[in-house]
């Protein structure tokens, strides 16, 4: 069936360029994973480690929530619940309407992209202003983001310096990579100034003491949450982990899978807004926890696991899948294993079921995982989901893509193999029909030749040996 | 090779807590704490060599690669086994348990547990059909009256690589040419069962084969069963470069322990032209070491 996902498919296997980019952007990601864990002991604890502090995150959500909002506002952060994206949006909106905010400085924030806020806020007449170099290019390219971290990884150098000569024609022309990261720099820290709010996301939340954590390497998001006078943090609200002492296997889990560092170049520690005496720092700090669907998730024992992400992209560094389409084929926020799980929770498997199906399940990505999600079978699972039409399935649009006549096929192909007499039959029917099979069976045949039927089946060959059947 | 803990080798299940060599261990066993007593009980069962062995041929090689399954068997008849071929199996159900049909996946899994009822081990040609059987038939069968038979019956199931390495630890007389071969290990050899190192364990006991890898052997060939079926453009993609990276090694054979890889593969290269000839492991092993074929 060619659906959209299909084209989509199709047209980015034959975009050459990008898909030269992004290979080779995945190896360099990948060496530096692999370089980053040396020790393979060490990094299957760590991730024991991470597996279980996201697993308690994930069950003690509800708890942990509250004591997030009880320690954050005690630090005098304000905290706000968004039930949807569209919620979320409009809190942003109001709070910077009562702070007469007219730009908004932005940090990366995958959540943000899930909220859809920087259209939204065009709507509303305020400019998103997005800082970091990755944003910043596709946000000139009138692009979403390709990958979670490194949301530009599909455009080379060439490209990326063909974009500022277009947007920045009055700067010197840039080509080597230092000229455009200079460029990009002097352009941005311009913008900086005078700008009274800021937007960051959230890599983890403490509940114990109302801390927010963000990693970054440009210290545009130092200078996000610090510079400004008023500071909106969103969150997915899976991102709390209950204690701070859980953080530093967190961060070097996340950092290593992520780019193979050992640590960000930056690594901020948000605790409240200046406090009085104190020269710098935002005037005012909200928190926004975004659920739009994650608690749904959490009611499945199972898919639940899904999550335990930190968002570190290791799986997509890894997918033979992604690799080869990039994340704008899938045209969905989160792309790549964890988008072909997380994609089709959020939005249901009617719209975004055919995402698990874009996957030979060869467990590149459950293998890198640092909090263990086993994708794999949560890819399994949402595919039975998605042909499952029972009343009591969890997942939202369960038996959406089931088709009458496939079910039909599959329960026809179990009734033969579940009677060995039949199924024999059939085989030794095949191979005497042999010289009729056909040698074009699409799809297989378009790119290669069909194997052929054996003149005779492995029972009767094992049978005609003195192979026996019992003892 | 491998080294043996403690001798003779004894039987036991792959993806026990302890063996040596094996990548990312941890967390297949983790990931089948379930079976971790069934797995124990196997051991001290089959404590010695077994001397009858059943063998799941797999339907791919039932029907499509008939001489493989009879390799396969040959070589475990030649090392002293007696093997009990049941004709009452035909598939293990991983067709219909992949496209989300698990309902049709139980039914054709009990059909199997039927099939082989004595306590013995099951040898499987194929990480990917052994890896259902042992993997997921637990998981499937879990909380139906059969989810006892299935953990024991997964306790008996041993890839066929891993079977003749670990177990059976069989010596090779080579007795073919110097010759140039490639090996494409399948992502359940690797990922799911670890057993991905007896391949190569295997083919170094052949004295005249030079084994080399790849690029980017960990990769997936792209067959992934109803994959290359239902996104048969990303199927063909990964299919594509594979094929270029082993062409890129000149070997004169492509070896695996899976018959869908190889199907993948070798329908791929027969259709770009050129490239190696293309064998499961054990008609590969047999052809070079018995004088008659």
């Amino acid at each position: 069936m060619t659906t959209e996902f299909r084209l989509a498919i199709g047209a980015a296997l034959g975009r050459e360029r990008v898909r030269t980019n992004i290979r080779k952007a995945m190896d360099g990601l990948v060496s530096k994973r692999a370089a980053a864990f040396p020790d393979a002991d060490e990094r299957e604890r760590l991730r024991d480690q991470g597996e279980a502090i996201r697993g308690e995150s994930v069950a003690r959500l509800p708890e942990l929530l509250e004591e997030l909002e009880r320690s954050c506002t005690r630090n005098g952060i304000q905290v706000h619940w968004a039930e949807t994206g569209e919620d979320a949006n409009r809190l942003v909106l109001d709070i910077l309407r009562h702070a007469e905010a007219t730009a908004l400085l932005k940090g990366k924030s995958m959540v943000s992209e899930e909220m859809g806020l920087n259209e939204y806020l065009k709507h509303a007449g305020i400019e998103a202003v997005e800082t970091d170099l990755g944003e910043l290019i596709i946000q000139l390219a009138g692009e979403a983001p390709s990958h979670i971290i490194a949301p530009a990884i599909h455009k080379d150098r060439a490209e990326i310096a063909a974009l500022f000569r277009e947007h920045y024609p009055d700067q010197p022309p840039a080509e080597r990579i230092e000229e455009l990261t200079a460029l990009a720099r002097r352009v941005m820290r311009k913008r900086f100034r005078g700008m009274t709010a800021g937007l960051s996301g959230v890599n983890f939340a403490v509940a114990e003491t109302g801390t927010l954590c963000l990693v970054e390497n440009e210290g545009n998001g130092r200078l996000c949450t610090t510079l400004p006078d008023l500071h909106i943090a969103v969150m997915g609200i899976e991102k709390v982990v209950a204690r701070l002492d859980q953080i530093p296997p967190l961060l070097t889990l996340l950092t290593r899978s992520a780019t193979g560092q050992p640590i960000t170049t930056y690594v901020n520690f948000i605790s409240g807004p200046r406090r009085p005496g104190e020269q710098d720092g935002p005037r005012a700090v909200h928190l926004i926890l975004l659920d739009n669907g994650r608690s749904r998730i959490r009611l499945d024992p199972e898919l639940s696991a899904t999550l335990r992400c930190i968002r570190c992209a290791a799986c997509m560094n890894h997918c033979p899948v992604y690799t080869r389409l990039g994340g704008h084929a899938y045209g969905t926020v989160y792309p790549g294993p964890i988008g072909s799980i997380l994609e089709p929770q959020l939005h249901g498997l009617a719209e975004r079921g055919e995402m698990a199906e874009a996957s030979s399940l060869c467990g590149a990505c459950a293998e890198v995982c640092p909090v263990r999600i086993p994708i794999p079978r949560l890819l399994n699972r949402l595919r039975f989901e998605a042909v499952n039409a029972q009343a009591d399935s969890p997942a939202l649009g369960h038996g959406s893509r089931r088709l009458a006549g496939q079910a039909g096929l599959w329960r026809l192909w179990a009734w033969t193999c579940a009677h060995p007499r039949i199924y024999r039959t059939l085989t030794r029917l095949m191979t005497a029909l042999r010289p009729l099979q056909p040698t074009r069976i699409k799809p297989w045949t378009d790119t290669r030749e069909a194997p052929r039927i054996a003149g005779q089946d492995l029972h009767r060959l094992a049978r005609a040996a003195g192979f026996t059947d019992r003892l | 090779m491998r080294p043996h803990v403690g001798s003779p080798p004894h039987f036991q299940p792959s993806g026990t807590i302890g063996a040596p060599g094996r990548r990312n261990e941890r967390r297949l066993v983790r990931g089948r704490a379930a079976g971790d007593t069934v797995d124990r009980a196997c051991t001290t069962e089959h404590q010695k060599m077994p001397n009858t062995v059943y063998f799941f041929g797999t339907c791919l090689i039932d029907l499509l690669f008939p001489r493989t399954g009879l390799a396969a068997m040959r070589l475990l008849e030649r090392a002293g086994l007696r093997v009990l071929f049941p004709q009452g199996q035909t598939c293990c159900g991983q067709p219909a348990y992949n496209a989300g049909y698990r309902d049709e996946a139980r039914r054709v899994a009990r059909a199997q547990l039927d099939a082989f009822p004595e306590s013995l081990p099951v040898v499987v040609p194929s990480a990917s059909c052994a890896g259902m059987l042992k993997v997921h038939y637990p998981l499937l069968l879990a909380g139906t009256a059969d989810a006892a038979r299935a953990d024991a019956f997964a306790g008996r199931v041993v890839e066929l690589t891993d079977f003749l390495v670990r177990v059976l630890d069989l010596r090779l007389t080579d007795l073919g040419p110097p010759i140039r071969v490639a090996v494409h290990n399948s992502c359940s050899s690797r990922r799911e069962l670890g057993v991905a190192d007896a391949t190569m364990d295997l083919l170094r006991r052949l004295e005249r084969v030079e084994l080399v890898e790849p690029e980017r052997a960990h990769e997936c060939c792209g067959f992934g069963g109803t994959f290359a079926i239902k996104q048969p453009e990303i199927s063909a993609a990964m299919a594509a470069d594979k094929t270029s990276a082993i062409a890129a090694t000149g070997a004169a054979v492509l070896v695996s322990q899976d018959c869908g890889c190889l199907m993948n593969l070798g329908g791929t290269f027969a259709r770009r032209g050129g490239g190696p000839a293309v064998k499961h492991v054990a008609e590969f092993i047999w052809e070079r070491t018995s004088h008659d074929d």
